[in-house]
């Protein structure tokens, strides 16, 4: 997994994307051949689409850790704005129009609020650097869930209410219904979220983000992350990069929330979903995963959300385990000396393929992302 | 050479998650035998202890004639949803021995219809989507009945999944008006609306305060259901809400401001809607700030006497609405609560009686709807709705409660209040 | 009136942040890594202290000892076993992550071992409260003990950092490791020796912290470790009077932002408040801005 975006070689870049989507297709037919099948615990059913949410989270994050080279700490903030964007569309369109149709205005909606939220909060918190940015990126997506906790919104006949403090303040007629209900959330949001539109999206995710790394915008992003006062002597508009990388992002991560806000139905936004927690285990799928390698990205979703299901028989020392799996995981994969050790084992075991990893664990260990 | 590389990482990666999703099934299937309760082997079925058949027969008042005769035997498969990890780790934990506790003690009496309850929970991490994992996880064991979820959000999420497999869920803690929003969900607390109402009520009808403030948490679904249900009935109260304040998940150590704004505005009572966890730190606040109002809760305060090494003096003098007080006389609650002590180590809370009771309805309404093993879920599901409206139970958090075909217990919450350390009745 | 004693109710958070915010920068200066399991080493100390005086009635003095050792030496295992291997890894990001993982270790063998019920904490702190104004002001003798620990702690990191050999090569290594070890500076000795003394902070925190909000669970950590990290950020992150500054500054906002906008919001605006301040000094009160070069 630590193999690196190779971005040297164009048909060796659009092969290396191929086997992406390749991968993701293939994993779909299996999945839907063990579904026909029923071979399919109904766990496992019921993980497809919280996978598909989290590789897309994965997949996004990494564009702005991996590609555009900052650490955000923020990524949850956007998938709840997202959601709550999207959740409050389908909740207000229900029965309005058809369901295929709402669903799909809701993922642009999310998409393009999140998007929005990208673009605001890129502007002030690009120009600072490196651990600074992250916390301010953290900070936004504090504001983003603490807002969301004491929204309330209300429909009656004469239009919408909304208020800061609490419902009664919505002042609501008899016919009113509470949409947002400040902690509460939404709830009864319909279930529109399956295996199918989830791994669409992925592709769509993934297409995006491969072609704006393989495009003169991306090239022009990677330019700033590895040399950000070069990249600028040679003219290249650093903010208007920035965000660019940063907003495609959000917005994708938007589209991700979107999907979370039509799998249950019910979505608050507590710490524990779209606090800080949830944006750091963002953070360690992309960096498990490989920094700025997008198929690691993916990897390492679907590895870690599923771990904590497959501890299960271990009951109380389930999130013992998994902590402990996840630092050696990391250890193994990023340590000096495990990556020595690694290469030591396939030149005595698999002489054969030394050549060519033993290049790319180079590379790898050149150190992009961040910093 | 390199070319190899990417294919050979390419079929490994994705030989590793088929491996991953296919592996999955089985474990899920393989790893049920070792946890959760399996029908003591040695047990003295024949001859339960003394208390337990007091129990039995205070909570089954009119069951005798099903079941009996029918002990075919068999096993029924009881799962339990909620947090024991996490914060909200505690009343998960509650909910899990509780129910526990009172499912050996159902097998050891011979079990519900001469069925042995073979038991098992699974965390949630108190996270919808974690919930759902777990349900899901339960449902692959061949979960026919569920207890849970434990927490509200969660419980609704997972409601939305009962009611499409028509599984029959009934939710010991979950107080959101949301949880039992479908005919086959049940719960055994009292709603949220319904504390606030009730608080209100009371405070208003005893005439103990006319100056009131609040302190709720407003990142909370419990807390903030039941505060605004109790400041929407405030107004038709003969009392003032004089200052309400929230707190919230993140910033819930330090309370001075509340406190402050509360002992400004001349409140003479302060209506805490929360758990006891903030409710001990708030207490002592107050002290060191010299203020001391009466303190008014609901069920979520009740535990607040059990946090280990807590000074009781502090909370000399609350008052709260709860269905459950563990130092009460009656025996079901003692003999409740030296077994939990004795198997557990600690004092059970509300969540725990919740659950306890929570079981033993699933019992009383298996015994009048003639429940048997071999029934499918949905079938059981029909059968228990209809009966959980027709049973009546006796236990921990109230006497005589039965329950509503919308899924809301009726009962009379207690008020009591702390003095010298214990609850006594008002 | 009640401005003022909102503003020492400020100040009483603030030690406290500040306090935890000590060994946050310590670590961060030096190892410039985020350390996500302070918080939680913070926990560790709160329960060995917990369980010294509650459990076995011993005296607190011995409980203080007792914390600052494990907890010592829990942070250098930590550094040994989860830090050093990854200190040359190629993103410093690899290193931040297994402190995640070392923070839900703690947290849940904490779990495992102690339970998740609620433990109340007696307060090791014998100081009588300072009453002002005929009894309208109450400065808790937590505060006043916290403040001063922090202002010695703070004289005292400052002066070993200036003043002593093993902190002048503390220094050198923050400056550049590589340059550091030329030197003749053991770097692995230092770094594990800026753990060790973050640790001993972090059990001194633990302390300071349940005794002025005596709840202990296995998560009492998490959150004051990250409003901690904050107030490390603000004060400027890596400067040791600027923790300090930054933690105490933090508690007076957050309380004021309470008391005086809304207390529904008040983490959005400590957090909002944050922000402005750092497009405004974009290394933090103190921090010291490093021109960056080609």
């Amino acid at each position: 997994m630590s193999k690196t975006y190779s971005k040297l070689n164009l048909s060796k870049t659009t092969k290396s994307n191929f086997i992406t989507y390749l991968l993701v297709i293939i994993v779909y037919l299996i999945v839907q051949f063990l579904i026909a099948g029923g071979h399919m615990s109904s766990l496992m059913k019921g993980l497809l689409v919280p996978l598909c949410i989290y590789i897309m989270l994965a997949v996004s994050l990494n564009l702005t850790v991996g590609i555009l080279g900052e650490l955000s700490l923020g990524h949850a903030g956007f998938m709840c704005a997202g959601a709550f964007a999207g959740a409050f569309f389908s909740k207000c369109m229900q029965g309005s129009m058809p369901d295929m149709l709402r669903f799909l205005i809701a993922l642009i909606l999310g998409a393009a609020v999140a998007g929005l939220f990208g673009i605001l909060i890129g502007i002030p918190v690009l120009r600072l650097k490196g651990d600074y940015l992250a916390i301010v990126t953290l900070a936004f997506g504090e504001i983003i869930k603490n807002l969301v906790n004491v929204l309330y919104i209300g429909r009656d006949s004469d239009g919408f209410h909304f208020s800061m403090k609490d419902s009664i303040s919505l002042r609501l007629k008899e016919d009113g219904e509470i949409i947002i209900n400040g902690a509460q959330g939404i709830t009864g949001t319909p279930h529109d979220a399956s295996f199918t539109i989830g791994v669409l999206l992925i592709l769509i995710s993934l297409f995006v983000i491969q072609n704006l790394v393989n495009s003169r915008d991306g090239r022009a992003i990677m330019s700033i992350r590895d040399n950000r006062i070069a990249a600028e002597s040679i003219g290249i508009n650093i903010t208007k990069y920035k965000l660019m990388a940063f907003s495609i992002s959000a917005a994708i991560a938007g589209v991700a929330g979107v999907l979370y806000a039509h799998n249950l139905s019910t979505l608050t936004a507590l710490p524990k979903n779209f606090g800080y927690n949830m944006s750091i285990m963002i953070l360690v799928y992309v960096v498990l995963g490989g920094i700025g390698n997008i198929r690691g990205s993916i990897i390492s979703a679907v590895i870690l959300t599923l771990l904590p299901e497959l501890l299960r028989g271990l009951s109380d020392y389930r999130m013992l385990i998994y902590a402990i799996v996840l630092i050696a995981m990391m250890l193994l994969n990023w340590s000096p000396k495990a990556i020595e050790w690694k290469e030591r084992i396939r030149e005595t075991y698999f002489s054969g393929w030394k050549s060519g990893k033993g290049d790319s664990a180079k590379t790898a260990a050149k150190g992009k992302g961040v910093r | 050479m390199k070319k190899y590389n990417k294919i050979i990482s390419t079929v490994l990666a994705s030989a590793m998650v088929a491996a991953l999703f296919t592996g999955c099934g089985n474990s899920a299937g393989s790893g049920s035998s070792d946890s959760g309760s399996t029908a003591p082997a040695d047990n003295t079925a024949d001859t339960p202890s003394e208390d337990n058949t007091a129990a039995e027969d205070t909570n089954t008042a009119d069951n005798a004639d099903t079941g009996a005769d029918t002990a075919a035997g068999g096993t029924i498969k009881l799962g339990g949803v909620g947090p024991t990890t996490g914060g909200a780790a505690v009343y998960g934990l509650a909910v899990q021995n509780a129910s526990q506790l009172a499912v050996d003690e159902i097998n050891a009496s011979g079990g519900i219809n001469g069925m042995q309850i073979e038991f098992k929970f699974e965390d949630d991490e108190c996270d919808a989507e974690k919930s759902v994992n777990a349900y899901n996880t339960l449902k692959d064991w061949g979960m026919q009945m569920l207890v849970g979820s434990v927490t509200s959000g969660c419980s609704v999420a997972v409601a939305e999944k009962t009611a499409e497999d028509n599984m029959f869920q009934l939710t010991p803690s979950g107080s959101s008006v949301d949880c039992v929003k479908y005919d086959n969900a049940f719960r055994v607390c009292f709603s949220d609306p319904n504390q606030g109402m009730a608080s209100a009520k009371y405070i208003g009808e005893n005439a103990i305060a006319s100056q009131i403030a609040v302190i709720y948490d407003s990142s909370d679904i419990y807390s903030s259901g039941i505060y605004e249900k109790f400041a929407a009935e405030a107004e038709n109260q003969p009392f003032e809400i004089v200052s309400a304040e929230a707190f919230t998940a993140d910033s819930k150590t330090d309370f001075s401001v509340q406190l402050q704004k509360a002992k400004d505005s001349g409140a003479e009572l302060v209506f805490l809607p929360i758990y006891y966890t903030e409710a001990s730190l708030i207490l002592s606040q107050a002290s060191t700030l010299d203020y001391a109002p009466i303190f008014f809760g609901c069920d979520g305060l009740d535990g607040i006497l059990n946090v280990e090494n807590f000074d009781t003096s502090l909370a000399e003098g609350v008052m709260l609405l709860t269905p459950f007080a563990a130092d009460a006389e009656d025996e079901l609650t003692k003999n409740f609560v030296a077994a939990y002590k004795e198997k557990y180590g600690d004092t059970p809370n509300q969540f725990a009686a919740d659950a306890y009771d929570a079981v033993y309805a699933i019992k009383a309404a298996c015994e009048k709807a003639g429940i048997t093993a071999d029934m499918d879920v949905s079938a059981m599901c029909e059968a228990m709705k209809g009966a959980m409206t027709e049973i009546t139970l006796d236990g921990l958090t109230g006497v005589g409660m039965t329950w509503d075909a919308s899924g809301e217990p009726n009962k009379e919450p207690k008020a009591v209040k702390i003095s010298g350390g214990v609850y006594t009745a008002m | 009136m009640s401005f003022i004693s909102y503003l020492i109710n400020g100040v009483s958070l603030g030690s406290v942040y500040a306090i935890i915010a000590l060994g946050y920068t310590m670590v961060y200066g030096i190892a410039k890594m985020l350390n996500f399991a302070h918080g939680d080493v913070i926990m560790v100390g709160g329960f060995a202290v917990f369980t010294i005086v509650s459990t076995y009635g011993l005296p607190p003095i011995l409980g203080i000892v007792v914390a600052v050792v494990v907890c010592t030496i829990l942070g250098m295992v930590i550094e040994r076993v989860a830090y050093k291997p990854l200190r040359n890894a190629a993103s410093p990001l690899a290193v931040l992550i297994t402190a995640i993982g070392v923070s839900y270790l703690l947290q849940n063998a904490a779990l495992l071992i102690f339970g998740a019920n609620t433990k109340s904490f007696t307060s090791i702190v014998s100081v009588p409260p300072l009453k002002l104004a005929e009894g309208k002001l109450n400065i808790s003798g937590e505060t006043i003990v916290t403040i001063i620990s922090g202002i010695i702690i703070m004289i005292c990191l400052t002066l070993f950092v200036n003043k002593t050999k093993a902190g002048q090569a503390m220094l050198a290594v923050s400056e550049d490791k590589g340059a550091a070890q030329l030197m003749g500076i053991n770097v692995n000795g230092t770094i594990a020796l800026t753990f060790a003394i973050g640790s001993a902070l972090a059990a001194v925190a633990g302390m300071l912290l349940c005794s002025a909000y005596p709840s202990l669970t296995p998560y009492t950590g998490a959150m004051p470790g990250i409003k901690a990290f904050v107030a490390a950020v603000f004060g400027g992150i890596g400067s040791i009077p600027g923790a300090m500054i930054g933690g105490i500054l933090l508690g007076i906002i957050e309380i004021l932002g309470k008391a005086y906008i809304s207390s529904q919001m008040a983490d959005a605006i400590v957090f909002a408040v944050l922000i402005i301040v750092l497009l405004v000094r974009p290394t933090g009160i103190l921090g010291k801005n490093i021109q960056e070069k080609v």
